[in-house]
């Protein structure tokens, strides 16, 4: 079943068009990645399932059409996202960053369970639990936002450039956590990444995007290592 | 020794009226990270609305607690037709536009109910009692412990419950906060509507004692202003504290100070700021923002 499909999506900024026909398609429980040169507009088509700029064209997710909706209403939805530069509240301590992702739940017992999930699945959060967000390293910081995230009980859960910043021993950890929580959860992922084998390492599929458009869209083993792959990431 | 006294318990009961209206700014700047000048003329137009209704034959508590309420959606809708469009933006433009408000509100009353000054009731019976041979009164003792009460409510609320978790996400980070699904706008709204209703509570304390006029509070809003910095932004008790030790040291210095003497006093708060800022800059209580790159 598909959990989230966009058509033709286009957004602006100001004047300025950034999307000119997006189109994906998120299978429930699957992983998706976005591939393409800096400001090919990967980092705009999330911002634009999530609410957070204005988009044209069509934007379903789990049979409703979400396009002019707000993040806090995406939110609701089911559709965690996880900016680049990281969004958690650095005057927060790690502790309250996770209630704060939890904010939108009810289930007391069930928010605990997952609390200590996300400490089981990221055992350095655990040691920095009353440490504020701003003190953390940066790795720390990437494993509380997708901590945040997931404290929401997400159906999909967006990722805006995980390994930005990190070491590369540090992104790796992040990513093999992040397959794990796939793996136990089932959760959707859309995944925006400028590391190919990091991205690979992730996803089923992947959308080639060029200033703003879909171009291409295959399997992971079918991608690797295509022309237009290697000009995503060149931008050539 | 008993004058001594006096003088302590006196400028606990100033300082308390510099509190709450402190506690007001803090609760703004926690939920929304702006400083709100005008919290002062809100505060007074408050009082001018528990006026109006004891006028009507209410009585005084049910007067003072229906204009906490309708002070409640006032601040409500200020914030939402008229400080949304400066928040994200420039914040000197916020703070001007804040003192625009002041303006506002005072000429407002001023247009309603004059320049003169009006009698309020005190919520407090006017007996005094003797303690350790200072005489105070009643007022002062229930105008303090008033202060106490909103101060542990409101560090309640902030550390202690969801609903204080959101308003503070929200003046942090509003972005991530609507990831999260909080209604931004929403909290925005009850943080001023908050701020307005503790306002009200200052006006209705302090009103008895000064005589209602458009700009009771102007000076009173001077002080709450150096009490938040000497107190901390951020902090509740800080800001309660310090208006407190602003309220006695004044008073102090005021009688203990030849040179200072009852017409300096003012500049009591002011040295108490410069040195504060100069050994502490997030204040007493306040929480240094440190943040890693």
């Amino acid at each position: 079943m598909t959990l989230l499909e966009l058509t033709d999506v286009t957004a602006f900024y100001g004047p300025v068009q950034v999307l000119d026909g997006v189109s994906l398609e998120v299978p429930d429980g699957g992983a998706v990645g976005i591939l393409g040169a800096n400001g090919a507009g990967k980092t705009t088509t999330l911002r634009a399932i999530s609410g957070m700029v204005r988009a044209g064209g069509r934007i379903v997710f789990d049979g409703y059409d979400i396009r002019g909706s707000r993040p806090e209403q995406t939110a609701h939805l089911g559709i965690a996202h996880v900016p680049e530069g990281r969004g958690t509240v650095g005057q927060f301590t790690v502790r309250e960053n996770l209630r704060m992702g939890a904010y939108l739940r009810r289930d007391r017992r069930g928010i605990a369970e997952d609390v200590e999930y996300c400490l089981d699945l990221f055992p350095q959060l655990r040691e920095r639990i009353s440490s504020h967000g701003g003190m953390l390293s940066g790795g720390e910081q990437q494993m509380l936002a997708i901590a945040r995230a997931f404290m929401a009980k997400p159906r999909l859960l967006m990722l805006d450039e995980a390994s930005l910043g990190l070491a590369p021993g540090t992104a790796k950890t992040v990513y093999e956590s992040i397959r794990r929580l796939r793996l136990e959860t089932g959760i959707a992922l859309l995944v925006v990444e400028q590391n190919a084998n990091l991205a690979f390492s992730l996803v089923d599929t992947a959308t080639v995007l060029e200033t703003g458009r879909s171009v291409l869209t295959g399997t992971s083993a079918e991608l690797k290592g295509m022309d237009e792959i290697r000009r995503a990431y060149l931008g050539g | 020794m008993g004058t001594f006294l006096q003088l302590v318990v006196d400028g606990l009961a100033t300082g308390s009226i510099y509190a709450a209206l402190a506690l007001a700014i803090v609760l703004v700047n926690q939920s929304t990270g702006m400083i709100n000048f005008a919290q002062g003329g809100m505060a007074v137009l408050s009082a001018y609305i528990a006026y109006v209704l004891t006028g009507w034959g209410v009585p005084l508590i049910l007067a003072i607690v229906g204009a906490v309420v309708v002070s409640f959606a006032l601040g409500a809708v200020v914030e939402r037709l008229l400080v949304r469009r400066f928040e994200g933006g420039d914040p000197d433009t916020a703070i001007v536009v804040t003192i625009g408000l002041l303006t506002l509100v005072t000429g407002v009353c001023a247009w309603i109910w004059g320049y003169n000054n009006i009698l309020f009731p005190s919520l407090f019976p006017l007996d005094t009692v003797d303690v350790l041979g200072a005489v105070v009164s009643i007022r002062s003792i229930g105008t303090i412990l008033t202060i106490v009460v909103i101060m542990v409510l409101l560090q309640v609320l902030f550390i202690g419950t969801k609903l204080g978790l959101a308003l503070r996400a929200v003046s942090f980070n509003p972005q991530s906060a609507a990831l999260s699904g909080l209604p931004v706008g929403r909290l925005l709204m009850v943080g001023w509507g908050l701020a307005a209703a503790l306002g009200a509570v200052a006006g209705a304390l302090v009103a008895p004692e000064l005589t209602l006029t458009p700009g009771m509070l102007d000076t009173s809003l001077v002080y709450a202003l150096a009490a938040v910095i000497i107190g901390g932004l951020n902090s509740p008790i800080g800001a309660v504290v310090a208006a407190w030790a602003i309220g006695v040291l004044e008073n102090l210095a005021s009688v203990y100070i030849p040179l200072i003497g009852h017409d300096l006093k003012v500049v009591v708060p002011f040295i108490l700021v410069f040195v504060v800022l100069i050994l502490r800059p997030q204040g007493l209580f306040g929480r240094k923002v440190v943040v890693r790159v």
